[in-house]
């Protein structure tokens, strides 16, 4: 970071633009809100001024070459990595029963799915998928994908800067739930609840939207009945920065967790809101690179060592983003080698399993 | 017009390059169904030297100063009036930066056919292209005439292309090249400092499996015997073992080497993500799960601390034999 | 100065590729179609030279699908002047016919330089640089990473395996072929594309007969082996390592 964030809004204040236009200080910014939440002044630094700052350096061409790629792929392709969109939908193969796809099924449905890129493409990030379609289907839940022309939401998109790019990924999604007839939408993604919650429907797309871990509280009574395994777990669970600070949930989680037998939850020392990101967040996930250059450390590796200092067996998250990330971390933070990072999901569907 | 199959012989400063030999080796298979020879053309000066080594069984020396140095235009002038005179049936350059910068424009300019990126020569002898990104091959019909054919390095061994017999060697005569409009000013030599991973044939590979930077002098080992260079997943580079210039993954350099032998790495797809480009991709890994050996064409669930020493000793004797 | 980038538009590998019924030529039934990458680089290292000393870059391209989308972000980065081929000149069609029909169209634009991809990963034929510097009757050199024009001069690095580079002096009018820009290809924001398309234009321009000579007639296309999971070698670690120079030395490593 070549000046700390008051510094760079001193700056701005003093409209020295040339200087905040060729600096890096922005792209350290993961978007989390820990600023916003604890200014004084209510100044909206994160959805405001730091987003706009990053606006303007994309157009004055200061981008890392990894989040230039990111940027590049979810336009062309629709999700980030750059995967084919025909694959979107390949995480479904040999789940029984099948998960309905809205395009081939053309039928209404109670709930659509918004799955997300991390939640179809990435390998660590489908067991969680598959441990939410095996869920969904314990409850009986009427549900449905959208199958290859779902989008990246583009929330993260937006706070990197990319404010054309949202609403180009916005509209597509629009325009494929337009086809279909349900009454809410699902996901498992913070940051897809944030942008179906609070930035699409200033752009005119209106739906009610669950977060998986909403879900899961509101049919709590249900599947308690299912919980055959008792197994006992020092549970902490890490509140995500879309979720807790930024949407205000933070009980559901911890219930649906207290719920399941042998589950003891301890708190980290930072939680609830003053959780600590996983650095992912604004961009982040694709700056990885970039980020550790110049600190040489990972917001991830402060985490799962507070995991750790905590006495956790599992480090329960609810993030797409958190598995890979957590993972890694648990591989060089000392004492965590034996930390399991788990999805909420993924620790219900171990529970219900026979 | 005769049935012979002239090679364009590839040099930079005094060393024949490998796809010469490749060169040579399909001419010998082209020769056998066109019925003509293999003849080696060599543009240089004072460079008569060069043409040891060569498996053809007749050498075209051309010398001019001109040629001291690869110029495309002055290598492009004489190769077009050498094909117009002496007219073989094929003629093969490397689809490199010396033969590309010439066979599409004495192609187009003596109006004859030209076909590109030819791994191998069919069994009917038609040529075969290796096109988009290695997913598509091409099988295409050897034209009448002088067929110009640029090949790609990969479907013959140099060894295949050369010889411990001298050739016959005719020395061209020709009129003196011209000015040229493309002139060499200087070479730059490749920075002495740390090694381009992404232009390196031979990678040793490690992660996290390496466990300590003490290790990484067997990975170093390994890799000094094989004559390559040492490159690391990111936990390895994270740790602050390796310098990030040898960091292979999404937010470190794609490799595309000949061969790429991962040590205790996983195989995240971030990591594989930088790995098309690997012709061979052996790995080994304590972990039969480990997804790395999905791409991988050879895998060993081995102990890297006792696998790697003693294959370093073995390919150490390999090579003294 | 004056500078052309001629572009081609190939299919996108990240989609797949396979061969259609007639074995011959691509199924494009899943095909999408991308600017070639080094031709990415074309256009990039002409802006750069237009940046550092002035002059005109036109981008041409043949009417394929995706082409108005990538003659908007090239304007967006930079460029002049967008001209559309007004034939299809796409998918399965060869490189001499293209290099014809970009010569006839830009032998009247007098260009200093003509910059283009120095190749395109589905180029059967040759390259379109090359070709088209012997149809416009101008000097060709490839593989080049890096061009400065000063005191009426361009200096071009051309590289040459093994990190060596040589530097050398291209008299214009003249084509090159672009390996990398001196930078890699800039990012466009989203919503200067769409800025661009309100105030860039696309200009037609008319080609002959298309002209296919010197290209090679097809017999067949296939697809190589399918790569397998790897082949496990077993045994303790002696003998897995005799297996490995085995392995090695089959394939020229060792």
């Amino acid at each position: 970071m070549d000046f700390p964030p008051s510094r760079l809004i001193t700056m701005l204040r003093a409209e020295e633009f040339d200087q905040v236009l060729a600096s890096k200080t922005l792209w350290m910014c993961l978007s989390c809100y820990a600023c916003a939440q604890v200014c004084p002044a209510q100044i909206p630094l994160t959805r405001v001024v730091m987003t706009r700052a990053k606006e303007e350096l994309l157009l004055a061409g200061n981008v890392p070459a990894e989040l230039q790629s990111a940027l590049e792929n979810s336009q062309r392709y629709g999700n980030v990595m750059g995967q084919p969109p025909r694959k979107r939908t390949d995480w479904i193969k040999d789940i029984t029963p099948a998960v309905p796809v809205l395009g081939k099924e053309k039928r209404s449905t109670d709930i659509v799915w918004f799955v997300g890129d991390y939640a179809s493409y990435h390998p660590r990030v489908q067991a969680v998928t598959r441990a939410m379609a095996k869920v969904l289907h314990a409850l009986g839940v009427d549900f449905a994908i959208l199958g290859p022309e779902e989008v990246s939401d583009g929330d993260s998109q937006r706070l990197a800067g990319e404010r054309g790019l949202f609403e180009l990924l916005a509209n597509k999604n629009a325009q494929a739930l337009r086809k279909y007839t349900f009454n809410g939408i699902l996901t498992t993604d913070p940051h897809a609840y944030n942008a179906f919650k609070n930035e699409y429907p200033s752009l005119g797309i209106a739906y009610p939207v669950r977060h998986h871990t909403q879900l899961l509280f509101d049919h709590l009574e249900q599947v308690r009945p299912l919980f055959k395994r008792e197994r006992k777990l020092r549970v902490a669970y890490h509140d995500p920065c879309y979720l807790g600070r930024v949407n205000a949930i933070y009980d559901e989680p911890r219930a649906v967790l207290s719920a399941i037998p042998g589950v003891e939850l301890v708190e980290m020392s930072h939680a609830r809101e003053t959780s600590l990101c996983c650095g992912g967040g604004g961009g982040g996930m694709w700056l990885d690179g970039f980020q550790w250059e110049l600190a040489h450390t990972r917001t991830s590796e402060w985490r799962v060592q507070e995991a750790v200092s905590a006495g956790a067996d599992v480090l329960a998250i609810a993030c797409p983003y958190e598995p890979a990330r957590f993972e890694d971390a648990t591989k060089v933070v000392p004492g965590a080698a034996s930390l399991a990072v788990k999805d909420i999901v993924e620790i219900v569907a171990d529970a219900i399993a026979e | 017009m005769t049935q012979d199959v002239y090679v364009v012989v590839e040099h930079l400063r005094g060393q024949v390059m490998d796809i010469s030999y490749v060169m040579l080796a399909a001419a010998r298979k082209l020769a056998g169904s066109t019925g003509g020879q293999v003849v080696a053309v060599l543009l240089g000066h004072n460079a008569q030297t060069l043409a040891q080594g060569l498996g053809a069984d007749r050498v075209l020396y051309a010398d001019d100063k001109a040629l001291a140095d690869f110029s495309p235009t002055a290598y492009q002038e004489v190769l077009q009036a050498l094909l117009a005179e002496r007219q073989p049936r094929v003629v093969l350059m490397g689809n490199t930066s010396v033969g590309a910068d010439v066979a599409c424009g004495v192609a187009a300019k003596l109006d004859l056919p030209l076909v590109g990126s030819c791994l191998t020569i069919g069994e009917g002898g038609n040529p075969i292209s290796r096109i988009c990104g290695g997913k598509i091959m091409a099988e295409t019909e050897l034209a009448d005439g002088t067929v110009v054919m640029t090949m790609v390095p990969g479907g013959y061994a140099p060894e295949a292309g050369r010889s411990s017999q001298a050739a016959s060697m005719e020395t061209l005569t020709f009129p003196p090249v011209g000015e040229q409009r493309v002139t060499l000013r200087q070479y730059i030599e490749p920075e002495a400092g740390d090694v381009d991973i992404a232009k390196e044939a031979i990678l040793v590979a490690v992660g996290r499996g390496i466990q300590n930077q003490d290790n990484l002098e067997l990975a170093e080992a390994l890799a000094q015997a094989l004559g390559g260079v040492v490159c690391a997943s990111r936990p390895v580079v994270d740790q602050g073992w390796l310098p990030t210039s040898r960091l292979v993954g999404k937010s470190g350099k794609a490799v595309k080497p000949k061969l790429y032998l991962a040590l205790g790495i996983s195989g995240a797809p971030e990591h594989m993500e930088a790995l098309s480009g690997v012709e061979m991709l052996i790995a080994i890994n304590m972990d039969p799960g480990a997804p790395i050996f999905e791409s991988a064409k050879y895998g060993a669930e081995a102990d890297l601390f006792e696998l790697v020493p003693a294959l370093t000793e073995k390919i150490q004797q390999a090579k003294a034999s | 100065m004056n500078i052309v980038v001629p572009v081609k538009l190939v299919p996108d590998l990240v989609e797949g590729l396979s061969v259609d019924q007639s074995g011959t030529s691509l199924d494009t039934a899943w095909m999408r179609l991308i600017i070639s990458e080094f031709d990415d680089h074309a256009i990039e290292q002409a802006i750069l030279l237009k940046e550092a000393g002035g002059g005109q870059v036109v981008v041409v391209a043949p009417d394929v699908e995706g082409v108005d989308d990538v003659l908007f972000t090239a304007a967006a980065k930079g460029a002049d002047r967008l001209v559309k081929l007004d034939a299809q000149l796409g998918i399965g069609v060869d490189n001499h016919t293209l290099a014809r029909a970009l010569a006839g169209v830009i032998k009247d634009m007098h260009p200093d330089l003509v910059m283009t991809g120095v190749q395109a990963h589905n180029d059967l034929d040759g390259s379109v640089g090359p070709l088209l510097a012997a149809f416009l009757g101008m000097p060709y050199v490839g593989y080049i990473a890096g061009v400065s024009a000063g005191d009426g001069r361009i200096a071009v690095r051309k590289e040459y395996p093994g990190g060596l580079v040589a530097e050398m002096e291209v008299q214009t009018p003249a084509v090159l072929g672009i390996q990398a820009a001196a930078k890699p290809p800039r990012y466009v924001a989203v919503s200067k594309v769409r800025q661009a398309m309100q105030t860039a234009k696309i200009e037609p321009a008319a080609v002959g007969e298309p002209d296919p000579r010197g290209a090679p007639k097809i017999l067949r296309l296939f697809q190589p082996e399918p790569a397998e999971r790897a082949t496990m070698i077993q045994g303790n670690p002696e003998q897995v390592a005799a297996k490995l120079v085995d392995v090695l030395r089959e394939a020229g490593l060792v």
